[in-house]
């Protein structure tokens, strides 16, 4: 397949950009006192960026506790991101989602979310909007190997097959929930192996390489786009550390298989299939990691001096329209 | 063999290790019990790899089970709580004793059917021919910058179910006695743990125990004011309690204990003594406990209150990330003490 400088520069850009979100923001939310719900997306960088990358803001995504690759991937701001991170006024949620929730509807963002394959039917039904006021938009549901066998989702799949949706299902497999292993969880080998079942086509994919996933999302745009109805994508892909920042994984996983997908790092896989292709050098490959590491600090300067919600804020938005009063009423709150 | 509701021994565990304790001991003495839930042992299936219990739960209240009990009544399921708490109320009415840990409480409504229309009602439906002797662990609690969707303290709507039951430990001792309770009792039971309380440390007897579901306990006696505190708001209650007692003023703090059947005999006892009535719960307060509490003693003990009936309690919002937000929801002792104030001062 054949790809642009432009998109070449652009696919690698997205996947350092998450790469050093998580390497450095989780951690700096982390001193902050915040990461009880922070989950690292490193070593999965290549899935959003090759699905993404087919997508423009008028199109949607429904996204995970594991979401800030998605989130930039769909064009959130990384500062902005990295406010709701420190529970700053100034993030896209104004400080009252956190990492599981950033959204941001001017991107066609439908939040990251807490409850494992909740955001799927979301997609769904961005999906439905779309076809009836015909806008030619597709949406994509993300889920994880785990939420593969969340009820909810097999319901959304027959339901989008069944009324021909622009909806594209995305497995990240990255082998485990928590510390469940995906081939004690699953009864088939492979997620995709359910398509069938809905009347899809079901892909497997190397997720760890974003032309993999670039090449085999484009077709499910397509196909979404012409209403041809929905497709599902496995991309088998690797989380590079524990579920969250307080498990070890090698109490479930051994190092010798950690090694083996750190071999296949996005990024370097990325490198190396460009470096003989002549249309962007190392160099700029480079400069692009560095611009990103570079972002990553105004992004925690711009956090840092962000604003913290006043009290008030806490009534703000559980309504369009709503009385306070009543919010507040009889439970001894001085706020 | 039910025991008093102030325990008589000099061992002490946390709050998490008491909840361990209760299952092994119900699993030892009964083997139709069985447990179930995600990573409740962890590294499923890795066996051969070495790795048995890679977790032992995600808070480790589970630790050590699949050892001794194997991987046939110690079941780690695959994402899907529909399933599995079906499933366990499934085995509940047909000849086991079972288990099912909800992660969060939050998560209930993908699994809320099978409690509602299964569990709590087949009893009644089937005209009382069956029993569902099934317990769900599950958790509460905000305070943890852990946002909306991990955080609610979802009791009330359990306690408005009827045909299900609910406790709330507060601390180890109760914490092993209501669990050992909630699987020997033949009605599906929610047991509520509180993230805020697993390290606590406090006195817990070896040997088995049974707490009565449904009874409340009285922890601090006191003239002025009665104090109802709800889970881990017991403590803001007595915190507040000492707060109070420098300005002369003597609650008497009640740990409400169960959520279903809730103990109004104690509490109207209690405010019959006390002719206040403050309630402290983290939950959001409209249809609340302390609602129905405030309502219920309104009705029955009404020519004794000096004082309105109040409520202490979450506001009517989702939980908060960011962590000043966090702080105003969550009901702390300051609250406690100026509500109590405002009330002793008329
Ligand atoms: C309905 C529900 N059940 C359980 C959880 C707790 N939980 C959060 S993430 C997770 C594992 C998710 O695994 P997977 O879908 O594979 O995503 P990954 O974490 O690997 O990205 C679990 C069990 C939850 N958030 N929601
Ligand atoms: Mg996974």
């Amino acid at each position: 397949m054949e790809l642009d400088r432009d998109m070449l520069l652009y696919l690698y850009k997205t996947m350092t950009t998450i790469r050093h979100f998580e390497e450095r923001g989780i951690p700096e939310t982390g001193q902050r006192g915040m990461s009880g719900s922070v989950h690292s997306s490193a070593g999965q960088e290549a899935v959003p960026t090759g699905i993404c990358a087919h997508l423009t803001n008028d199109d949607y995504i429904g996204s995970t506790h594991r979401g800030h690759g998605h989130c930039i991937a769909k064009g959130v701001d990384p500062k902005l991101m990295m406010a709701e991170l420190f529970g700053r006024a100034t993030g896209p949620n104004k400080g009252k989602g956190g990492s599981m929730h950033i959204a941001d509807m001017s991107k066609g963002m439908l939040g990251t979310n807490g409850v494992v394959a909740a955001s799927v039917p979301l997609a769904v039904g961005a999906g439905l909007t779309s076809k009836l006021q015909n806008l030619g938009r597709v949406a994509v549901a993300f889920f994880g190997d785990g939420g593969a066998n969340q009820g909810i989702l097999h319901e959304c799949m027959n339901l989008a097959s069944v009324w021909k949706l622009p909806v594209i299902f995305c497995c990240e497999n990255n082998g485990y929930a928590e510390s469940t292993p995906v081939e004690y969880a699953l009864s088939t080998a492979r997620v995709a192996d359910r398509a069938a079942g809905y009347d899809m086509p079901g892909i497997h994919i190397d997720g760890m390489d974003v032309f993999d996933v670039f090449e085999a999302a484009g077709e499910a745009v397509r196909r979404a786009r012409a209403g041809e109805g929905p497709s599902l994508l496995e991309c088998r892909t690797y989380r590079y550390y524990g579920h969250t920042v307080f498990d070890n994984p090698l109490s479930y996983r051994t190092q010798e298989e950690q090694d083996y997908w750190r071999g296949r790092d996005p990024l370097k896989l990325f490198r190396e299939r460009v470096a003989d292709g002549g249309l962007v050098s190392i160099e700029e490959l480079d400069r692009l990691d560095d611009e990103a590491r570079e972002l990553m600090e105004d992004a925690i300067s711009f956090a840092d001096e962000s604003p913290l919600p006043e009290p008030l804020e806490i009534y703000d938005d559980v309504y369009v329209d709503y009385p306070v009063d009543m919010m507040r009423r009889g439970i001894n709150l001085e706020v | 063999m039910t025991t008093a509701m102030t325990p008589t021994t000099s061992r002490e565990l946390r709050y998490r290790e008491a909840i361990n304790e209760a299952i092994r001991q119900e699993m030892e003495r009964d083997e139709t019990v069985i447990i179930m839930g995600e990573e409740i042992a962890g590294g499923a299936g890795r066996e051969h790899l070495g790795i048995v219990d890679a977790w032992g739960g995600p808070f480790r209240t589970t630790v050590g089970l699949i050892q001794q009990f194997g991987n046939q009544r110690v079941l780690d399921t695959p994402l899907s709580e529909a399933a599995f708490v079906g499933t366990a109320i499934g085995a509940a009415s047909t000849g086991m004793r079972a288990v099912a840990e909800l992660m969060f409480v939050d998560f209930v409504g993908v699994c809320m059917d099978q409690l509602l229309n299964n569990a709590a009602k087949m009893r009644y439906m089937f005209g009382g021919q069956v029993k569902v002797p099934f317990t769900m662990l599950t958790r509460i609690g905000a305070g943890f910058g852990s946002a909306a969707q991990h955080s609610e303290s979802f009791y009330s709507i359990f306690s408005h179910i009827p045909g299900l039951k609910g406790v709330v430990p507060s601390d180890p001792y109760t914490a092993k006695g209501l669990l050992i309770a909630a699987i020997r009792d033949d009605d599906p039971v929610v047991y509520f743990e509180h993230k805020g309380l697993y390290g606590d440390l406090g006195p817990v007897p070896e040997e088995p125990y049974a707490i009565p579901l449904g009874k409340a306990r009285t922890v601090r006696s006191g003239t002025d004011i009665t104090l109802v505190g709800i889970s881990r708001m017991t403590w803001v209650c007595t915190e507040a309690a000492e707060e109070l007692a420098k300005n002369g003023v003597n609650a008497e703090v009640v740990d409400l204990l169960s959520v279903s059947p809730i103990d109004y005999d104690l509490i109207i006892d209690s405010v019959r003594r006390t002719h206040r009535l403050v309630v402290v719960d983290e939950d959001t307060p409209v249809c609340s406990l302390a609602s129905d509490i405030c309502a219920r003693v309104a009705e029955e003990a009404f020519d004794y209150l000096d004082a309105p009936p109040s409520r202490v309690t979450a506001p009517h919002t989702p939980v908060p990330y960011s962590r000043p937000l966090e702080n105003i929801y969550v009901p702390n002792a300051a609250r406690v003490v100026g509500t109590v104030e405002r009330l002793v001062g008329r």
